[in-house]
């Protein structure tokens, strides 16, 4: 591998050092809040946006809201008005382990050409519709399939999958259990 | 030797520990003629005759089994020793030194005072300029939190605590844990005709032998044991990195995943949950497995790099890679432990050293040691823990060479007083940051 340009992946990794070091001193600082609001629109239809955040010791912004609007297809005798919200777990899932690969490359100077994710995850609907109380309402399974273009030795990129896994906060929520406190106000 | 206050003996060095790291250290301590005691709760050798399970034997072959100017000298340089040969090792070793050890007594606390340390044990009180911590790595079997969710049909024992198959309950085996322990716990227990699961987090898969020669050799020729603490980029993580899944038990055959599975075991992914009479398993299980196969390449890759370079005088097997860890298909995520009919928990979920005796503000928030390779101000040293200096540095070869460094460091504060430093004065000055 023989480089003519510094590699350059986007990603600012002096900066995502220089955080871990903080961090590493002011533990406190590290404790981050995620928000989502949603808000029922008609039918499965809902918008749900994400605006605020809180993080190193203070509340934090976007730079804008973002919108997203969540429906089921048709077949499900709904309109259609956007994703499912098994398929943003999907996107969470993707995006997450992309970011990562990005980061990770950077940090072992490997310049990427290009990522390309592609997702698929099994579920059967006898769990949410009650048919076979056996059977779980969500995936039985993600198969997350990358196509990389980089610099790069075939176990390299291997790697670099690999840890971007470990790393990766959405694989970790995916994989692990997490208390869920619902409540109604 | 003379008498301290209130009956008190006095010297100018304790050593806390017997095994081999204390008695090289007390070896170090006679040669420079330092007065030392080396205080034992039990006997020379008390955690390998009281704390190992009955089939145990090193990891390391026995032509690296070395302390200071003493060796193994036996037959079988590529063997693999025993406890009782291990036991019998190190009490040799204690007599060729003659090392002043005072055994049957428990240090109840240490504690800074103006011209040193005091050492309480549950015989009599000691003052001394300088404390050697030479009770070991493996003081504290760890057992995660959510062991005390488990079913009260199930019986939980710890790695310190299991000595043989028949002493568990009829019934499945649940072991958590992948590394050398859970890794030998797993396979006798299967060898036994048991219903073993292993439940597998991060791991590093290692073969016992590689172009014919044992993987110690290569870590060796490398020079891989004996990278330095101060050399590594992550040394907080280097000192984490659990213990490789070899055994020194199997004749010189390779103990991975794929063996046991081979034998029946089955592999689930790391425990992460424990509620309603059920265990929980991590989905992380292929990725864990992909980055311990990687890891494995890496290392071969490097040894296949140096043997090129180096030339080695006898001749070397051809290069050659191993099958991938097969990870079940659909690997399970829940096991019932009335179901399956899984009466008994191995945590085999690592150790933590036991420093519970000393009263020194030199630990940090999460309660681990703060020390610089084994320095944890002048005057108090700690010995044997992963990685304290050198990679080696919990084996019983790594002993000499952190002896030689420490005990160097030690005779400095001992024989010059304006070096004893008041810790709660400095103790931000001992930070273990490099």
């Amino acid at each position: 591998m023989k480089m003519t340009t510094p590699v350059d992946n986007g990603v600012n990794v002096e900066a995502l050092l220089g955080a871990r070091k903080a961090l590493t001193d002011a533990p406190e600082a590290a404790q981050f809040k995620w928000r989502a609001t949603c808000s029922w629109v008609n039918g499965t239809h809902s918008r749900s946006s994400v605006s605020s955040f809180y993080g190193l010791g203070s509340e934090q912004a976007h730079k804008t809201e973002f919108k997203y609007d969540a429906d089921h297809p048709a077949i499900f005798a709904s309109e259609d008005k956007g994703a499912t919200p098994v398929e943003y777990v999907l996107v969470g899932l993707a995006s997450c382990l992309t970011a990562g690969i990005a980061a990770v490359a950077q940090n072992r100077k490997i310049q990427l050409r290009s990522v390309k994710a592609t997702l698929e995850a099994g579920m059967d609907l006898a769990g949410i519709l009650g048919i076979d109380s056996e059977v779980r309402n969500g995936f039985n399974g993600i198969k997350v399939t990358f196509e990389i273009d980089a610099d790069a030795t075939r176990d390299e990129i291997n790697a670099l999958v690999a840890q971007s896994q470990r790393r990766s906060a959405v694989f970790d929520i995916v994989t692990n259990p997490t208390n869920v406190t619902v409540e109604v106000k | 030797m003379t008498r301290g206050a209130r009956g008190a003996g006095a010297t100018d060095v304790i050593v806390i520990g017997a095994g081999h790291s204390g008695l090289a250290m007390s070896a170090f301590l006679s040669a420079h003629s330092v007065d030392h005691v080396v205080l034992e709760r039990g006997e020379v050798a008390n955690s390998w005759r009281h704390e190992r399970w009955d089939s145990l034997r090193l990891l390391t072959p026995n032509w690296q089994s070395r302390l200071p100017d003493y060796c193994y000298e036996g037959a079988d340089p590529d063997g693999f020793m025993t406890m009782p040969e291990v036991i019998g090792f190190i009490t040799r070793y204690a007599g060729f030194i003659g090392a002043p050890v005072r055994t049957g007594t428990t240090v109840r606390s240490v504690r800074q005072e103006a011209a040193g340390f005091r050492v309480a044990t549950d015989r009599r009180e000691w003052c001394c300029r300088a404390v050697v911590m030479a009770n070991g790595a493996h003081g504290i079997a760890h057992v995660p939190a959510l062991a005390s969710a488990l079913p009260g049909s199930v019986r939980s024992l710890t790695a310190k605590e299991y000595r043989r198959p028949g002493q568990l309950d009829e019934g499945g085996v649940l072991v958590v844990g992948a590394s050398a322990t859970g890794v030998q716990l797993a396979e006798e227990l299967r060898a036994c005709g048991r219903e073993v699961t292993l439940a597998v987090g991060e791991h590093i898969r290692m073969p016992r032998v590689y172009r014919g020669r044992d993987v110690q050799w290569w870590l060796n020729a490398a020079g891989i044991l004996d990278q330095r603490f101060d050399e590594v980029d992550d040394l907080v993580r280097a000192r984490r990195i659990p213990s490789p899944q070899l055994a020194g038990s199997c004749g010189r055959s390779s103990l991975d995943l794929n063996a046991l599975t081979d034998r029946g075991v089955n592999i689930v992914g790391r425990l992460v949950g424990i509620g309603d009479g059920r265990a929980q398993f991590s989905g992380t299980l292929r990725n864990e497995c992909t980055m311990a196969d990687l890891k494995q390449a890496r290392m071969l890759d490097a040894f296949d790099a140096l043997a090129r370079r180096s030339g080695f005088a006898a001749p070397l097997d051809e290069p050659m890679r191993f099958a991938p860890t097969r990870v079940p298909e659909m690997p399970r995520l829940v096991l019932d432990f009335e179901r399956e009919r899984i009466r008994t928990v191995i945590w085999a979920t690592g150790f933590r050293p036991d420093f519970s005796w000393l009263q020194a503000p030199v630990f940090d928030p999460k309660g681990r040691l703060r020390h610089h390779g084994g320095i944890v101000a002048p005057g108090l040293y700690v010995l044997g823990l992963n990685f304290m200096r050198r990679r080696k540095s919990s084996f019983i070869h790594g002993a000499e060479d952190d002896v030689r460094e420490l005990g160097a460091h030690l005779l400095g504060s001992v024989r010059d007083p304006r070096a004893v430093v008041h810790l709660k004065a400095n103790a931000a000055v001992f930070r273990p940051g490099v």
